[in-house]
C-alpha cells in the first residue's frame, strides 16, 4: 500500500478543534502521523502549500435518482460530482423510483457504491411504504443493511398519527427522522417565496408559514415521543427561531440548511429562470440573514447540498412547469467560503463542523475526523483559486444550477478516500 | 425612443417612454378615423400572434393593430391543456426561429412565458398577458383612456376593485400608474389581495361603499368563477353584493368620474348590465384604444420609422 504524506497544510479538524499548519502521513488507509514536520522518502507527497486540510465532508441530504431516473443522475455520476465538490459520504434520499423502503434497494445501495468507489454511500430509508404516507417500512430491516435514518423526504408526513408512530417506533432504534417541512395545503403549489417579488412577479407563493407550522408539530411530537428528530433543508427565520427555543427546552432535534438558503434571496427570481425553483424556495433577505444567524450561533447543525439533479428537458420549461430542485454537490464548497467564510461571518472550523462531525454523529458513522489512526478520508480545498461554471465540466449528469456561467472563488484540489486518492482537480 | 427588444411589461418602463406609447398611439387614432386607416409603416413585416390561452379581442386587436400598419399577419392559438405543459413553448421558439418571423405577440398561462420566448429568439417579444404576472398593452390602453378623459395623470385618483392577486391587468395598471404619478387604491376582499402589495404605493381596502366616492376612476376586474371553488370567496351572490358595481353604488360616485372594465364582463356579478351601459362607462372607448395603443406598440418594437 502506498503512503500518502500531504504536506505544509493549514490543516482544519472540528473534531479535535484543531487549526494549525500539520503535515499528515497517511498508511494503511489510517492517519499514522499529524505533525509539524513529518519527513517520509517513501511516501507519495502531496503539496499542500496554500492548501486547507479538512476531514472529508458529510453531505446528509442528496438525491441520487438511482433507481429510476438514469437520465438525471446515477450513483456513479452521482459519486464523481460528490467528490469533486469535496464530500467522502453522501446520504441519498428515498425518493427514488422505487422507493427506498425495504432493505433490497438498501443492498443494491451499497452494492453500487462499493463498486464504483469514490465515496461512501449512505441511504436514508423511506418512513412510509411507497413514501405515500400510511404504512411504517420495516426500519429494523431497513437498519440492518445500513439505512442511517428515515425520511419521506419531498413530502411531509402530513398525516400527524402516521409521524407519531415512526416517531414512537423509531425509538428502539434511537435513529433520527428527517422531516420535510412544509404544510402542503398552505404551501399551494407555491412556486416560490411567498412575499414581496412572488406579488410583482405573479408567480404563486409558498408562505413561510407552510414550513413554520411542520417546524411547530414535529417539534412538539418530538417533545411529546422523546423521538429523535432531524429537519431538512431549513429556510426562513420563524423556523430558525422555533427550533433554537425547542433546544433550549432539551427537544432532540438537529437541523440543516443549504447554501442556497444563505447565499440567494428571492430577488433572485425575477430572472425567471427555473434554475433558482426549488422546494422550500429561496426566502427573503430577511430569512436569509436569520439562516445565517442560526449558523453562527450553532441552532443550525449541518449544511448540507440537497443536490436535486433534473434534466434539461424538464428545467427548460416557463418557470410554472419545471419540477423544484439544483445540483449542489460541485459549488457547495465555493459558496461557504464565498459567503460565509471570506465575508468573516464564520471561520473555517465553525463551518467544517457542520459538514463533518455534526452529521457524523447524527448518522452514527465515524467518518469526519482526521485524529490520529482515523480512517484517511481527507479532503483539500484551494480557497482563493477563482473557476468559471461551465455546464460541460459538470460531473453531475444533470446541468441545473442558476451558477452556470458565473464565476466562484474557492475550489476542491483533492479528494482521498480510505488512504487512496479518489479526485484530483486538473490544473 | 430606442426601446428594448420585447416589451415584457410595465415593471421598469419610465415616464418618459409610457408618454411616448401614448403620444403615438394618439396619433395612430387619427389614423384610424381617415377614410382608409392604413399605413405602410410596417410593410414587408411579419408578425405571429401566439394565444396559448383563450381570448378573443386581444388576439383580434393586435392584429387589427397589425394589418393597419400594413404587417403581414399569422395567428396561431392553441390552449396547453391539450399538450404536455410547457413543451409547445420551447418547441415553438424554436420554430418560431427557423421561420424567421418579425415579431411575435404572445399570451401564455405562465407568469415568466413571454420573458422566456423572449430570451430565445431573436424576434420582438410583445407580452399579451402571461399568466398572473403582466398584460402592458392593456395598461397601456386604459391609462390612454384615462388621459383623455382628465389629462394629466398627477392629481388622479384611481380605484381597482377585485380580484388583484390573479390579476395581471392589476398590476401592469399599478406600475403605470404609479410611474405617471396618480394616485392609486385597491378594494378587495383580502383573500383576493396578494401580500405585500401596499409596497407598491397603493391604498387598501375592503368596504367599496365607505370610499367609492372619492374616486375618478372606478375599474372593476373580472371574477372568476374558479376563485369562489377554491374558497378564496363563499358566492358570487356575496362578491356582488360586497364588491359588484350596482346602480345603487355608481350614483355614490363623483360626478365626473369613469367606469372601465378590461373585458370580457361578467355583467350582474361584478358590474351591471345597466352600469357597463351608462354614460359613465367607458369600456367600449377601451376598446378602440386599443388598436391604435397596439399599433403604437407594434411600430416601436418593429422599428417603424415616422414620415
Amino acid at each position: 500500500m502506498t503512503k500518502l504524506l500531504i504536506k505544509g497544510a493549514r490543516v482544519i479538524d472540528p473534531a479535535s478543534n484543531l487549526d494549525a499548519k500539520r503535515d499528515i502521513l497517511i498508511k494503511d488507509r489510517k492517519i499514522a502521523r499529524i505533525e509539524k514536520s513529518v519527513g517520509d522518502r517513501k511516501a507519495r507527497v502531496l503539496n499542500a502549500r496554500d492548501l486547507i486540510v479538512v476531514p472529508g465532508l458529510l453531505d446528509l441530504h442528496c438525491h441520487l435518482r438511482d433507481p429510476g431516473r438514469p437520465d438525471e443522475e446515477t450513483i456513479e455520476t452521482g459519486s464523481h460530482a460528490a467528490v469533486a465538490g469535496g464530500f467522502t459520504s453522501i446520504c441519498c434520499m428515498p425518493n427514488t423510483d422505487p422507493a427506498i423502503d425495504n432493505d433490497g434497494i438498501v443492498n443494491y445501495i451499497y452494492k453500487e457504491a462499493a463498486r464504483i468507489g469514490l465515496c461512501n454511500v449512505f441511504p436514508i430509508g423511506a418512513i412510509t411504504k411507497n413514501r405515500d404516507g400510511r404504512e411504517l417500512t420495516e426500519f429494523g430491516e431497513l437498519l440492518k443493511a445500513g439505512a442511517k435514518g428515515f425520511s419521506d423526504d419531498g413530502d411531509t408526513v402530513a398525516d400527524s398519527n402516521v409521524l407519531r408512530h415512526a416517531m414512537e417506533y423509531s425509538r428502539i432504534f434511537d435513529v433520527p427522522i428527517f422531516e420535510h417541512p412544509i404544510d402542503k395545503n398552505l404551501a399551494q403549489d407555491g412556486l416560490m417565496n411567498e412575499g414581496l417579488v412572488s406579488t410583482r412577479l405573479g408567480l404563486k407563493g409558498s408562505p413561510a408559514i407552510a414550513e413554520e407550522l411542520i417546524v411547530a408539530r414535529d417539534l412538539l411530537l418530538a417533545r411529546f415521543t422523546g423521538a429523535r428528530l432531524h429537519l431538512c433543508h431549513i429556510s426562513t427565520e420563524g423556523a430558525v427561531n422555533l427550533i433554537r427555543e425547542a433546544k433550549k427546552k432539551g427537544v432532540r432535534v438537529t437541523c440543516e440548511t443549504c447554501p442556497h438558503y444563505f447565499y440567494f434571496n428571492d430577488e433572485a427570481l425575477v430572472s425567471f429562470d427555473a434554475n433558482y425553483k426549488v422546494n422550500p424556495p429561496i426566502r427573503s433577505e430577511n430569512d436569509r440573514q436569520a439562516i445565517i444567524e442560526g449558523l453562527k450561533d450553532g441552532t443550525i447543525d449541518c449544511i448540507a447540498t440537497d443536490h436535486a439533479p433534473h434534466c434539461q428537458a424538464e428545467k427548460e420549461l416557463e418557470f410554472a412547469s419545471a419540477p423544484y430542485g439544483m445540483i449542489g454537490f460541485e459549488t457547495t464548497m465555493s459558496l461557504i467560503i464565498m459567503e460565509l467564510i471570506n465575508k468573516e461571518k464564520m471561520g473555517w472550523l465553525d463551518v467544517i463542523k457542520k459538514m463533518t462531525v455534526n452529521p457524523a454523529k447524527l448518522i452514527r458513522t465515524k467518518a469526519g475526523s482526521i485524529g490520529l489512526g482515523a480512517v484517511a478520508d481527507v479532503t483539500m480545498i484551494a480557497p482563493d483559486r477563482k473557476w468559471r461554471v461551465a455546464e460541460d465540466k459538470i460531473k453531475s449528469r444533470s446541468k441545473n444550477t442558476p451558477l452556470l456561467g458565473r464565476e466562484l472563488k474557492g475550489r476542491v484540489k483533492s479528494v482521498v478516500l480510505k488512504g487512496v486518492v479518489k479526485y484530483s482537480l486538473k490544473d | 425612443m430606442n426601446p428594448k427588444k420585447d416589451l415584457i411589461g410595465i415593471e421598469g418602463l419610465t415616464k418618459e417612454e409610457i408618454n411616448q406609447y401614448l403620444d403615438l398611439a394618439d396619433n395612430f387614432l387619427e389614423v384610424l378615423a381617415r377614410p382608409i386607416p392604413i399605413v405602410p409603416s410596417l410593410r414587408g413585416k411579419t408578425i405571429l400572434t401566439l394565444f396559448f390561452e383563450a381570448s378573443t379581442r386581444t388576439q383580434i386587436s393586435f392584429s387589427i393593430a397589425a394589418k393597419r400598419l400594413s404587417a403581414d399577419v399569422v395567428s396561431f392559438s392553441q390552449t396547453t391543456s391539450s399538450v404536455k405543459k410547457g413543451e409547445s413553448l420551447l418547441d415553438t421558439a424554436r420554430n418560431i426561429e427557423a421561420m424567421k418571423v418579425d415579431g411575435v405577440v404572445v399570451r401564455h398561462s405562465a407568469p415568466g412565458a413571454a420573458q422566456f420566448l423572449g430570451q430565445r429568439i431573436d424576434a420582438f417579444v410583445i407580452n399579451a398577458g402571461d399568466g398572473t404576472h403582466e398584460h402592458p398593452t392593456q395598461a397601456l390602453l386604459d391609462i390612454m383612456t384615462m388621459r383623455q378623459h382628465f389629462g394629466d395623470l398627477g392629481r388622479l385618483k384611481v380605484l381597482i376593485i377585485g380580484d388583484i392577486s390573479h390579476s395581471r391587468v392589476a398590476r401592469s395598471n399599478i406600475y403605470g400608474l404609479k410611474t405617471l404619478g396618480a394616485h392609486v387604491a385597491i378594494c378587495a376582499p383580502p383573500t383576493l389581495i396578494p401580500v405585500e402589495i401596499k409596497s407598491f404605493g397603493v391604498e387598501v381596502y375592503y368596504n367599496l361603499d365607505e370610499i367609492i366616492g372619492d374616486f375618478d376612476v372606478v375599474m372593476a376586474l373580472r371574477i372568476q368563477l374558479e376563485r369562489q371553488q377554491s374558497g378564496l370567496f363563499p358566492s358570487v351572490r356575496e362578491y356582488r353584493t360586497l364588491y359588484g358595481l350596482t346602480a345603487d353604488r355608481v350614483r355614490k360616485m363623483k360626478k365626473k368620474s369613469i367606469i372601465m372594465h378590461p373585458g370580457p364582463t361578467n355583467r350582474g356579478i361584478e358590474i351591471d348590465p345597466e352600469v357597463a351601459d351608462s354614460a359613465k362607462s367607458v369600456i367600449l372607448e377601451q376598446v378602440k384604444n386599443g388598436v391604435a395603443l397596439r399599433m403604437a406598440v407594434l411600430f416601436v418594437h418593429a422599428g417603424g420609422k415616422i414620415d
